[in-house]
């Protein structure tokens, strides 16, 4: 699949937007996206994934920078004659029209004779199960339903690429969790370029060749689920995605790759230096899953008190004190050999240091 | 009958009563506005629709006659008693009140004209038998058979005359129909051209209110409050000053023509009529009929996601078609609302019309005014607003057939 990025079958250069000609929503956005990717736009709410995703559909226009697809450039190609499917929040199925006649809605505009249009309307309800269908109005299907439709509207013209901004947003829990499943089959079947807009990490991590992680108008990282979650270039990622526990302290030496961090009352942790700076303030996280109590022979050895325990089945949460984090949880599971703690007992914690990502503040 | 349905059907009564209690409360909170309702609105309709058909005056103070005249054959000879009823009622009605002879005269005389003074001669002649010659004595009228047909077209108390006076028809003593003459003629004629107006102001509305609710729906809500403001403008302006607005506009020495002529556009000979016509009536009843057609729209276009113009491009729709394919049919139910409202508003229009029309731009509702208050002749203003009211209802439910009021919206 590296070879394939190389490319780039969407490329955003340097494109900035700005709504108010005051505060910019896009900031320097750089990102190539491959034929046949999965690639997910995730951020919190107003960090800018619907204006990229608007810019590439042709909704919004770039303030500045320039957008390519298929190595064309695109910024002054309306919205309909760019080729993309998009599937909406509210699937924006047309209420006045049936099953059948908004699945067939992209063909009649491209003057598509009847037979095939009847024929490719039917295939398309048969890939998303929805055959019969065709003669509803949108109003009288459940919202998994309209998600389907939807997405066989968005595909029966066979885009180039498929755009989605939170299309599972509006459903319960356990449909959203089916429909990734069932995007991301029809993914792998069709061989389509996706672009997908979250802002739930679990439906990134499930459904994406690669994340971007957006904040505040920029890509914080760009990488694989896994490393996005193993290696977050910087605080942000980390908070972000999964759980995270934070110990701050100041860099005081950097060698190898390793940060030396004194904490408070001059204990030195160390860590792996990702983003750290002799003599700056930083911030060392680590996945509560990585961290062991009362360790044999690891190089980080801290002591902790014990602040609150959650049994939660499979496994049991335990939130403690370790320096003057009050939030530094410890997950063991249930496995494990001892289980019995109790609140304000005092315990070791430890973990390698590779596992302890010093980033910035 | 187990413990358990016992229990169920205790339950189901109890439900009916706590159910029956709160429909109680909520009819005595709306009780009031019922009561207001059924009394200023529901109630004069009703007597204006008995009016138009029904009338005692005749057939309460004169029974005799009344139902003598019935029995009349139009060429026969008037038979004694006829006349004899005739006189002995009259004396008697003037007796009971002394206004009563004078208002069946009026009445008689709307059907014959000339009768007025021959009818109130009656109370007032001391006649004695053999009446019929009597009467002849009194004027020669009396010896010809048109004034006892028009006295017996208005003795009954019901009688559709009104109704097909207001359409421009007479009924006649025999019982059959003649259309008007000619030169009276005059309701179909403006009947045809009301819904003529109405139908162009509704469509002026839609034309320019369209683009006016569309551009509001789609600006910024800052923005859009203050347009909606200039809208509803001329809901806080009196009628009477907007109409007073458009003559400094539109007459001969106003605005309009004074600018044309400032350009050299018309030569100072060619100054526009534009004041005291349909072209008046027209453009006024347009403007202060807007604002029905406007919010309607608005309110649906508000409530129209963008991201069905968007899904529509996206899929392929060139702009105009996304319009008229997928935004255009969703506007339907406040297009539809808005000429429903702007229809209706104009078909009875009485003020507009009746300050700028002039003679060519007077309406239906003009007449009706005109029959109030020139010639006292509200059965007929009451069959002509009957007409009008069945037509606008009839309107009404057409809408209903074909778009479906629980579609429409009003705001
Ligand atoms: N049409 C618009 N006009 C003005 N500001 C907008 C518009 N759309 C979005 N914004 C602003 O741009 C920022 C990014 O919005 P958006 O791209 O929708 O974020 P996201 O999809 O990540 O939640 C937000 O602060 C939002 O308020
Ligand atoms: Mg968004």
């Amino acid at each position: 699949m590296p070879s394939l990025r190389t490319n780039g079958f969407v490329r955003f250069e340097n494109v900035q937007k700005t709504y108010d000609g005051r505060s910019l929503v896009v900031k320097a956005l750089n990102l190539s996206i491959g034929r046949g990717e999965f690639l997910t736009l995730l951020g919190p709410s107003g960090s800018g994934k619907t204006t990229t995703l608007m810019m590439l559909a042709g909704f919004e226009s770039a303030t500045s920078g320039e957008i390519f697809l298929d190595d064309e450039l695109i910024n002054n190609i309306p919205p309909h004659k760019r080729g993309l499917g998009m599937v909406f929040q509210n699937y924006a199925l047309f209420p006045h029209m049936t099953v059948a006649d908004n699945i067939a809605f992209p063909l009649r505009v491209r003057a598509i004779g009847k037979a095939e249009t009847t024929e490719r309307v039917r295939q398309a309800l048969d890939m998303v199960r929805m055959s019969n269908f065709e003669g509803r109005k949108p109003a009288q299907l459940s919202g998994g339903q309209q998600q389907r439709i939807a997405l066989a509207r968005a595909l029966v013209f066979e885009p180039k690429l498929l755009l989605m901004d939170e299309p599972l947003g509006a459903l319960d829990k356990q449909l959203r969790e089916h429909m990734q499943f069932e995007i991301k089959h029809l993914h792998e079947r069709l061989g389509i370029t996706i672009v997908y807009v979250t802002h739930d990490q679990s439906e990134a991590l499930t459904m994406s060749d690669r994340i971007a992680v957006f904040n505040d108008g920029r890509i914080q990282q760009l990488a694989a689920p896994s490393d996005l979650y193993e290696k977050p270039d910087n605080s942000f990622v980390a908070q972000f995605i999964g759980e995270n526990n934070r110990l701050r302290g100041v860099t005081r030496a950097l060698n190898n790759g390793r940060a030396e961090v004194e904490m408070r009352g001059g204990v030195i942790v160390p860590a792996l230096a990702v983003k750290a700076a002799v003599g700056e303030p930083t911030q060392i996280s680590i996945r509560p899953e990585r961290v062991s109590l009362e360790p044999q022979n690891s190089e980080i050895n801290l002591e902790g008190t014990v602040a609150e325990v959650i049994y939660l089945g499979d496994h049991i949460r335990i939130r403690m004190q370790v320096f003057d984090d009050e939030n530094f949880i410890v997950k063991l599971s249930n496995g494990s050999a001892r289980r019995d703690f109790a609140v304000g007992e005092s315990l070791r914690v430890g973990w390698s240091v590779e596992d302890g990502r010093a980033l910035d503040v | 009958m187990t413990a358990v349905e016992l229990g169920t059907e205790g339950l189901e009564r109890r439900l009916a009563r706590a159910e029956r209690r709160g429909k109680l409360r909520a009819f005595l909170l709306v009780a009031p506005l019922l009561a207001f309702v059924l009394l200023s609105f529901a109630m004069p309709i009703l007597t204006l629709v008995r009016q138009a058909a029904y009338n005692t005056l005749v057939s309460a103070n004169l029974p005799e006659t009344t139902a003598l005249i019935a029995d009349w054959k139009v060429d026969a000879p008037v038979p004694e008693p006829l006349c004899e009823a005739l006189v002995r009622e009259m004396h008697a009605a003037k007796e009971v009140d002394p206004a009563i002879p004078s208002r069946i005269a009026t009445f008689v005389n709307r059907e014959r004209a000339g009768s007025l003074s021959r009818v109130k001669q009656v109370a007032n002649a001391d006649i004695k038998a053999p009446y019929c010659a009597g009467l002849a004595a009194l004027h020669d009228d009396w010896a010809q058979p048109d004034i006892w047909r028009a006295l017996k077209i208005v003795a009954p108390s019901f009688s559709p005359r009104f109704f097909l006076q207001a359409l421009d028809f007479r009924l006649q003593a025999d019982g059959s129909i003649r259309s008007q003459d000619s030169n009276e003629a005059l309701h179909l004629m403006l009947f045809r051209r009301t819904l003529l107006v109405a139908a162009g102001v509704t469509l002026a509305c839609a034309l320019l209110g369209f683009p006016v609710a569309y551009l509001l729906a789609h600006v910024s809500l800052r923005v859009s409050n203050m347009l909606l403001i200039i809208v509803l403008l001329p809901f806080w302006t009196s009628l009477l000053v907007r109409t007073t607005a458009w003559i400094a506009l539109l007459q001969q020495n106003g605005v309009v023509n004074d600018t044309l002529v400032a350009l050299h556009i018309i030569g100072e000979k060619g100054r526009l009529e534009m004041m005291y016509n349909m072209f008046a009536t027209l453009v006024v009843m347009t403007h202060v009929l807007l604002p029905f057609m406007i919010l309607p729209l608005f309110s649906v276009m508000k409530g129209i996601n963008p991201n069905f113009t968007r899904a529509a491009l996206s899929l392929g729709a060139t702009p105009s078609t996304a319009f008229w394919k997928v935004y255009f049919p969703q506007t339907i139910p406040g297009l539809g609302a808005g000429c429903l409202l702007v229809f209706i508003l104009a078909v009875g229009y009485y003020i507009t019309p009746a300050l700028v029309g002039g003679q060519s731009g007077q309406l239906i509702s003009n007449i009706i005014a005109f029959h109030m208050q020139k010639t006292l002749n509200w059965p007929l203003a009451a069959a002509i607003g009957t007409i009008l009211l069945a037509g606008v209802l009839l309107l009404y439910w057409l809408y209903s057939r074909l778009v479906g009021i629980d579609k429409m919206k009003l705001g």
